[in-house]
């Protein structure tokens, strides 16, 4: 349990981390580092992006399964680990020294 | 509006004058003390005298009857005395004012009528004024029972008259002519008298007839009512016999015959008019206007659903419906063999409503996967899921039960909502996928590191032979590591990018706890797993085998072991005083083989002189010691006497390993310099003993190409080639500064790379150099170098400083130098010779 909580506090405090947030199945972020409108934004878009990832994978073959996303920007990398119960988020700038 | 006549003095109330009733409304002006006199019986003379008073009030005169009216001596009642009483305020007229006339007149429009009604329509929903107001005062109206003779009315009414004119004449003729037909035969002079008679009769027929309607129902008492009237017509009848002298009885049935004839003329032309004055009158009743009243009720409830069929849902539908099918099967089965069982039992009186239970639990039994889900619904089959929402649930049943284990107290049942929350950041699936984002995002900030891992290679190394450059990659450090010496480094010989350092402190005087820290080369900035130790750790090893068991030798001298996948900071086995631990530093631990009863053993070495190996039990660890590390009579030929006094002691071990082709081999590096071949076989002998270092011997190592060739490194500068049958070393290289650590390549049997207290790494390649090192790189500033390793994959080695720090450095394409594989045999064929030249040759040169 802590050990999970440590680790998020690792990735949050990465160099070059943004944020995180946990987006729980029914849409709704748990926890957040970003301020609310930016968290609800990630929350709508980037779930609806997993579910349909999740679709296209599944339907490529039924018995395969979508473990992650990683989207690369000019900005950031949005990282998605998506879940049954959960999808986690983490946005990064690569690029930071 | 009120019939003037009940105010009147109507005469034929006058007569009959009640004594309560007399003063009425007119009395209301009298004193009241006049009421008593009223009591007494007022005569009818004085109730006219009221309507009298009644005339004067309208000359404003009042009359008032004074005094209770006196008695006579005689005690008859005389009336009382009036006396007009002008009031004192009255208006004093002259004669002629009052002769004077004034003219009212009475109009029919209402004084106090309101002109300025204002009533609120409900249909405008505002008050209107109103002009229609009912202006009409009604003073006087009689209805009278005259009728105008030319009116419609009054010609019917006569019409009825002369109806009923002409019906009596025609009962008259008729009553005449019955009367001279029958009786005249039998009476002569009595004619008038019989007529009169039955004209009575007919009276008393037609009187029962009206009764006899009235009570047409009732027949009994009509012949009651008739009863009195024969009765009475015998009366008269008795009359008329003392006249005619006929028999009673004869006359009776004459006298009731044309009675009954009779009525039937009389009745019909009786009916024509309305004798009872009965009148029928029908009324409508106001039909009440329908009213269409609408109430807003709650709107159904609607649910609004759609899915899209994709392939895959198609495909978990279907996974799902053979599970269930085969649960049903095995449901199915396992009730027959329950009812099976209850049946049994039912004979010795059980109670059969266990049956269900008791199937539930043999499912559970032979399910488990299932019980999740049927756990809410013990007596029901895990229902067909209707939507996705529940086929979700029905796959995360067993998933949430595993979070329950990793955090205790959220796997009850009915969680509130911050629990739930909770369980879902605290699973092990997010545990998991923290975990990698955190690689992904160390992926990131590392980028270039890990491209240069992967894909740099020195260019420069075309143009220069004999050389090689090392480029450092990632740097692992941890915080807790701070101030500690890395003693030990491991790598995991299953997973290739995980290695074990063990944290501790060579420096005698100041000791520190140990720490053990797992890392991966995908997260370099923190360690997976981390343990600590309460004495600091000395050396690692993991098992070849079994990857998760990693032996550990601490400076107090205790062995632990430790499995990395629980993650637990306490160790699975640990050596104790009691079970015979070592009174000194363990230098280094190394697993073997398990032995004939498959129990795991690993052999460790110390300073305190034994060599013991230790079998992992049920229950606690072994131990056995295979040798005790004399300082043998061969230590020094020329002193004899020394070495007598030195017998009881025992050498210090400082490194241990084990010969890879022959297994019972094993060499020693001892705090003396001297290096032992022992064998598992011989518990007190050296093999041989192999003299060259004059100081500690840090590291032995078997070469894992050549079965006979190993390296020692020293405190004394220097790193020595050994074979192993001869006692004197092949080749010896100086590094000018002490040797702390000595390590064979994977790649080629000729690669060794050595690493020194002034923090220099140095590569040898003996096939291209056999005097100098490839590669001679200072890694650390103001930092001794304590442990190098290689991955037995990557071209990589890990060298460990007294600062805690782990490098990682890529080996240059000159210092990986192997031999192309064509067969395995071949190449080790390949390598063995290839070193066994090299040692050809030093041996010549010596």
């Amino acid at each position: 349990m802590s050990e999970i909580e440590e680790t998020f506090k690792r990735v949050s405090s990465h160099k070059g981390v943004i944020g995180t947030i946990v987006v729980s199945a029914d849409g709704i972020p748990i926890r957040t580092t970003f301020d609310s409108a930016t968290t609800v934004q990630y929350a709508a878009l980037v779930s609806n992006l997993a579910l349909k990832s999740k679709s296209v994978v599944r339907d490529l073959d039924p018995e395969n399964e979508l473990t992650f996303v990683r989207i690369r920007s000019k900005k950031h990398e949005i990282m998605i680990a998506p879940d049954n119960g959960f999808i986690l988020i983490v946005v990064q700038n690569p690029s930071v020294e | 509006m009120q019939p003037p006549s009940a105010k009147g003095p109507s005469p034929a109330k006058a007569p009959s004058p009640a004594p309560t009733k007399a003063p009425s409304p007119a009395s209301g002006v009298r004193p009241s003390r006049n009421v008593k006199g009223s009591k007494v019986a007022p005569a009818p003379e004085e109730e006219v005298e009221v309507k009298k008073a009644e005339k004067t009030e309208v000359k404003k005169q009042v009359e008032i009857v004074n005094g209770a009216p006196p008695e006579r001596a005689d005690g008859n009642w005389e009336p009382p005395q009036k006396e007009l009483v002008v009031p004192p305020e009255q208006l004093k007229l002259t004669p002629e004012e009052l002769k004077e006339e004034i003219t009212k007149t009475l109009t029919a429009n209402n004084p106090f009528a309101p002109h300025n009604i204002a009533r609120f329509t409900y249909k405008e929903r505002q008050f209107k004024f109103d002009p229609m107001v009912d202006q009409t005062m009604v003073h006087f109206s009689s209805d009278g029972w005259m009728l105008n003779k030319d009116s419609e009315e009054a010609g019917r009414q006569m019409e009825l008259e002369r109806q009923e004119a002409d019906a009596r004449a025609a009962f008259e003729a008729q009553a005449h002519k019955f009367a001279g037909g029958t009786d005249s035969e039998l009476v002569d002079d009595n004619d008038v008298c019989a007529i009169k008679v039955v004209r009575c009769l007919t009276r008393h027929s037609m009187r029962a007839r009206a009764s006899r309607r009235a009570g047409r129902t009732t027949g009994g008492r009509q012949q009651s009512i008739l009863q009195p009237q024969d009765a009475d017509v015998l009366t008269s009848a008795d009359i008329f016999s003392k006249v005619s002298n006929l028999p009673q009885a004869a006359f009776e049935a004459r006298a009731r015959k044309p009675a009954g004839g009779e009525d039937e003329l009389v009745d019909d032309s009786m009916d024509l008019r309305n004798s009872f004055n009965f009148s029928e009158r029908a009324a409508q009743t106001y039909n009440n206007p329908t009213r269409d009243r609408a109430t807003a009720t709650e709107p159904p409830h609607t649910n609004d659903f759609c899915g899209m069929a994709t392939q895959w849902a198609i495909f978990d539908g279907y996974m799902e419906d053979q599970e269930r099918q085969r649960l049903n099967k095995e449901l199915r089965k396992n009730k027959g063999t329950a009812a099976s069982f209850t049946d049994g039992a039912r004979k010795s009186s059980v109670n059969v409503t266990v049956t269900p239970a008791f199937c539930f639990l043999q499912t559970r039994v032979f399910l488990p996967s299932i019980s999740d889900c049927t756990q809410d619904n013990p007596s029901t089959l895990p229902p067909f899921p209707q939507n996705k929402g529940t086929g979700a649930s029905f796959t995360d049943g067993p998933r949430k039960s595993m979070s329950g284990d990793g955090n205790a107290g959220t796997s009850g049942s009915g969680p509130p909502r911050k629990e739930e929350t909770e369980s879902v950041v605290h699973n092990k699936a997010m545990s998991k996928a923290v975990k990698v984002v955190e690689r992904m995002v160390n992926q990131n900030s590392f980028d270039d590191i890990a491209q240069d891992f992967k894909y740099w290679e020195d260019a420069s190394d075309a143009f220069r032979d004999g050389e090689g450059t090392c480029l450092p990659l990632w740097k692992f450090y941890t915080e807790r590591a701070k101030r500690k010496h890395v003693t030990a480094i491991a790598w995991n010989p299953e997973f290739v990018d995980l290695f074990a350092v063990g944290y501790g402190s060579f420096d005698f005087v100041r000791q520190t706890s140990g720490l053990i820290c797992c890392y991966s080369l995908k997260n370099p900035s923190h360690p997976e797993y981390t343990f600590t130790t309460e004495s600091g750790v000395m050396c690692l090893d993991f098992h070849p085998q079994h990857s998760s068991l990693l032996a550990v030798g601490l400076y107090d001298g205790t062995v632990l072991v430790y499995d990395v996948r629980n993650k637990i900071n306490r160790p699975i086995f640990a050596s104790t005083v009691k079970t015979g631990k070592h009174t000194d530093p363990v230098w280094q631990v190394r697993w073997q083989e398990e032995d004939l009863s498959k129990s795991l053993n690993f052999f460790s070495v110390s300073s305190d002189g034994r060599v013991t190996l230790w079998t992992m039990s049920k229950s606690e660890l072994q131990f056995h010691d295979v040798m005790e590390l004399k300082l043998s009579g061969n230590v020094s030929d020329t002193d004899l006497e020394e070495d007598e006094t030195a017998l009881g002691s025992l050498a210090g071990g400082c490194s241990l390993d084990f010969n890879q082709h022959s297994e019972h081999l094993f060499i020693v590096g001892t705090e003396e310099g001297r290096i032992h071949k022992c064998s598992k076989a011989y518990h007190s002998q050296y093999l041989e003993t192999y003299k060259g270092h004059s100081m500690a011997v840090y590291t032995v190592q078997w070469n894992p190409w050549h079965p006979k060739v190993f390296l020692s490194a020293s405190a004394d500068w220097t790193v020595k080639l050994w074979e192993h049958t001869n006692p004197k070393p092949v080749m010896s290289f100086d590094l000018n500064n002490g040797v702390s650590d000595v390590t064979w390549a994977p790649f080629s049997a000729t690669t060794f790379a050595a690493v020194t207290s002034d923090g220099k790494v140095h590569v040898f390649d003996l096939n291209e150099n056999k005097h100098e090192p490839m590669c001679e790189q200072k890694i650390v500033r103001k930092a001794k170098l304590t442990r190098v390793s290689f991955n037995p994959k990557h071209p990589i080695l890990l060298v460990g400083d007294d600062r805690g720090c782990v490098t990682c450095l890529k080996l240059s394409p000159n210092l990986r130098k192997s031999i192309k594989p064509h067969a395995s045999k071949e190449v080790t064929q390949e390598q063995v010779a290839k070193l066994d030249k090299i040692i050809e040759v030093a041996l010549k040169g010596e």
